[in-house]
């Protein structure tokens, strides 16, 4: 790691309409060097490195490349200049090859592409930074893991010196976030610059060079990695001292509330996505399922909610056979599903903070009346649920599309929980949270638990299933491969379970 | 034998104006932009080429204007769906509408006159003389050669070429055209004004060869057609000549059959035969905009959506 700057950014500003996302925000890494962007979500760390890869122009302050002055107007102009950034969604063209995603862009190709010839140089280099990667393949095809070293590959084939990640670990497993350590302190010590941009203070501390944390748009600090502890790390994210351990009560499980047996369902494509799944929630518990995105977490969320149509077994709530029956009967029966989308499933955007909240409880006494709805009651219920959960709202007419996604999943946990559910299935709520947001939506659920529902959450987050989960199931593949009490399972094992193989019990 | 030498070299003809719109329109969705104009373009580039070739007494001429024609009604489509983000299926209905009433206002004074001079038909050489292949592909207007050729050529530029490949990725995904510096509202202005251009060169093709006269609503809803053809040739340009062609046969089909004894008595079977290729149109329309099937047909996952960079968020 020299001490020369690969990049340096002066007094960056970038304001969008109501926010400014950067204020005066400065941040340089140098040659080698691995340097984490810690920050909340809407801290900035996404603008920033947006005005550093050229997509966004910032509207003050000046960026130096190599010392030199530059002003990118497109990415283009930062990919010339060396600058790549792999997008926390992958910026690659589900129907076309990995060689053509590679290619796409660039100017110096042929008007004829020569495919093979691409091909092998993509080959190539993967080789060299041990990215392996089958050229020919639709990037539909590839796994998550495998769709990441595309992206990699595609900014190291236009010889980009200065790497941005976003978020690259979320989408993959332990033992695949290793691998891919290895890689990124391989291309540190080839004179590669690094930014990794992360909320997981684990994986920063361990990985990072160098530190530089963000807070509401603005610069906090910039540490040596040295020394420091989560609980630090946390405090000056947030600004204030961070709970990592949640209060919970001994598990105390009860009936079975929910009981799926041997369930198959079909993915969007019609592919089998559940195999004869078969998993119980009991009152009082949460089961926390943990698994690679696509193993059939959405369609296991999607077919107790009774929105996806099962091709095979049974699913019963509170002891009653739903397994065919439309989503209101699952309703009345005593589920409450707080999905996956918010902005698409979970809520109707352009309806108003009130009428979201009534979205269960409409169709009966007391909001229903013999035609028409009792809007000023729903507008008194509406403070009230406002209120109680903490919902920043201008007003309960605001359209809830307006609210930040924290609180629109606030909005969501309210309405669902108001309705005093017996089954709670919870999908990835608290992704794309801050802190604080996540805090509260972990403390709802347990509270949840306390109260005797039977919860099935499913989450990406591992440190989050470890943290809220009586039970925790590995789903792989469509079936659950792996049932562990959450007191006594490790992270390695679980870690296996989700990557497929097989583990002695 | 006669009878179906005759069907297939009549279809092929009749198809040809077809293909251009649909070869065009391919193009447009390719880069993400739905054109319901096509209809509408295909009108004005029909009476634009016969007037312009009445009035300048060449075809070529009017072939040109055809297409500058089609180009520039494209852009209009152009600016409000890309630009002003404004839906894709009501401004190309809009043009639909502006197209067939313009049309007819200016085409008005056309119907009348003279025959306008015609874009050349010919014979290939040798080929021509070939048995059943030769009346079949080589005895036509010149409007058809250039068709065989264009779908190829078409395919090849879409599948195997750099600027192909940036066309299927801002149909695919525009964010990720558009980081790897490929201007995503350039390719689509390009690609939606050169559909149009080929929906111009279609109604040329047919008032100046295929069925040379103006009458008003000429087209008689082959801009539809073409719409659908694009559905159901999955985008790709050879599979949309195969359809071009095969529903060229089915309009020809009762013209055909009229002489048959079973249709001199019951003329009424002649009606449904005609109705053919618009409930064909109809039946692909409705399963081409059912999402699930669009998907597993090829449909560019962008096609419809207007792309705004900074809205992909903070």
């Amino acid at each position: 790691m020299s001490t020369n700057p690969a990049f340096e950014m002066r007094n960056i500003s970038k304001r969008f309409p109501g926010v400014l996302a950067n204020d005066n925000v400065s941040f340089a890494a140098a040659k080698g060097e691995i340097h984490a962007l810690l920050g909340e979500n809407g801290a900035g760390k996404s603008t920033l490195m947006s005005v550093l890869c050229g997509l966004y122009r910032p509207d003050g302050g000046e960026l130096l490349i190599d010392g030199a002055p530059v002003d990118f107007r497109s990415p283009r102009d930062a990919i010339r200049a060396g600058v790549g950034m792999v997008y926390q969604h992958f910026m690659l063209a589900p129907s076309q090859t990995v060689t053509e995603n590679v290619m796409l862009g660039l100017r110096d190709t042929p008007f004829v592409l020569n495919t093979p010839q691409l091909a092998a140089e993509v080959e190539k280099i993967g080789a060299q930074f041990h990215l392996p990667v089958d050229p020919h393949a639709m990037i539909w095809q590839l796994s998550v893991g495998e769709q990441q070293r595309v992206e990699i590959i595609k900014m190291l084939y236009r010889g980009a010196n200065i790497l941005i990640l976003d978020e690259p670990t979320a989408v993959l497993t332990p033992p695949e976030i290793e691998g891919f350590f290895r890689t990124l302190r391989e291309m540190a010590a080839a004179g590669k610059t690094i930014v990794f941009i992360s909320h997981k203070l684990d994986e920063v501390l361990s990985i990072a060079d160098r530190i530089t944390i963000l807070r509401g748009g603005k610069w906090v600090d910039t540490v040596a990695n040295a020394n420091l502890t989560k609980a630090t790390l946390a405090s000056m994210m947030v600004g204030r001292e961070v709970l990592f351990r949640l209060d919970k009560t001994p598990h105390q499980p009860g009936a079975a509330q929910l009981a799926l047996s041997q369930v198959q369902a079909l993915d969007d494509k019609r592919l089998p996505a559940l195999r004869k799944l078969s998993l119980t929630v009991h009152a009082g518990e949460i089961v926390g399922v943990a698994g690679v995105a696509g193993n059939g977490q959405r369609e296991l969320a999607e077919v107790i909610a009774g929105i996806r149509p099962v091709t095979g077994g049974a699913i019963a709530v509170t002891g009653q056979d739903v397994t065919h029956a439309p989503p209101l009967a699952r309703i009345q029966a005593g589920v409450a599903y707080v999905p996956e989308d918010r902005s698409a499933t979970g809520s109707a955007p352009d309806l108003s903070v009130a009428e979201n909240l009534a979205l269960r409880a409409f169709r009966k006494a007391p909001l229903a009346g013999r035609f028409v709805l009792k809007r000023q009651l729903m507008q008194q219920q509406a403070q009230k649920l406002i209120a109680q959960f903490g919902i920043a709202t201008p007003s309960p007419q605001t359209p809830s599309r307006k609210l930040s996604g924290g609180n629109l999943q606030k909005l969501i946990l309210a309405r669902e929980i108001s309705s005093q559910p017996q089954v709670l299935v919870a999908a990835y709520p608290t992704r794309g949270l801050d802190i604080g947001a996540t805090e509260y939506v972990r403390k709802v659920l347990l509270e949840e638990r306390e109260k005797g529902v039977a919860i099935l959450l499913l989450s990406e987050d591992l440190e989050e299933i470890f943290a809220l989960a009586d039970r925790i199931a590995v789903i792989f593949e469509g079936q659950i491969v792996g049932d562990l009490p959450a007191n006594t399972a490790d992270l390695e094992t679980v870690g296996l379970l989700m990557a497929g193989e097989q583990v002695e019990a | 034998m006669a009878f179906l030498i005759n069907l297939l070299s009549a279809g092929i003809r009749s198809g040809t104006a077809i293909l251009f719109a649909t070869v065009g329109e391919i193009l447009a969705e390719r880069a993400g932009v739905l054109n319901l104009g096509v209809e509408g373009m295909m009108l004005m580039g029909a009476v634009t080429a016969y007037g312009v070739a009445y009035s300048t007494g060449s075809a070529w001429v009017g072939l040109l204007a055809a297409a500058a024609m089609g180009g520039l009604l494209a852009l209009l489509h152009a600016f409000v769906t890309i630009t002003l983000r404004a839906d894709q299926v009501v401004s190309g209905l809009a043009l639909t509408f502006l197209g067939s009433g313009l049309s007819a206002v200016v085409g008005a004074p056309l119907v009348e006159v003279a025959q306008a001079p015609r874009l050349p038909a010919f014979n290939i050489p040798l080929l021509a003389d070939l048995p059943v292949l030769g009346p079949i592909l080589f005895q036509h207007n010149v409007m058809v050669y250039i068709g065989f050729l264009l779908a190829p050529l078409a395919w090849f530029y879409v599948f195997r070429t750099r600027p192909g490949m940036e066309l299927r990725a801002v149909g695919e995904y525009p964010a990720a055209a558009d980081v790897m510096g490929v201007s995503v509202y350039r390719t689509r202005y390009l690609y939606v004004v050169v559909g149009g251009v080929f929906a111009g060169i279609a109604g040329a093709a047919l008032s100046l060869a295929i069925t040379p006269l103006w009458v008003e609503g000429l087209t008689a809803g082959q801009g539809w057609i073409a719409v659908g053809l694009v559905i159901f040739a999955g985008w790709n340009p050879l599979r949309a000549a195969l359809g071009s062609y095969l529903f060229g046969a089915i309009r020809r089909l009762p013209l055909d059959l009229q002489n048959v004894g079973f249709f001199l008595r019951n003329p009424t079977y002649g009606y449904f035969m005609n109705m053919l290729p618009y409930l064909f149109t109809i039946a692909v329309l409705v399963i081409g905009s059912r999402e699930a099937m669009r998907r597993r047909v090829g449909a560019p996952a962008a096609l419809g959506q207007p792309y705004v960079r900074e809205e992909r968020g903070k």
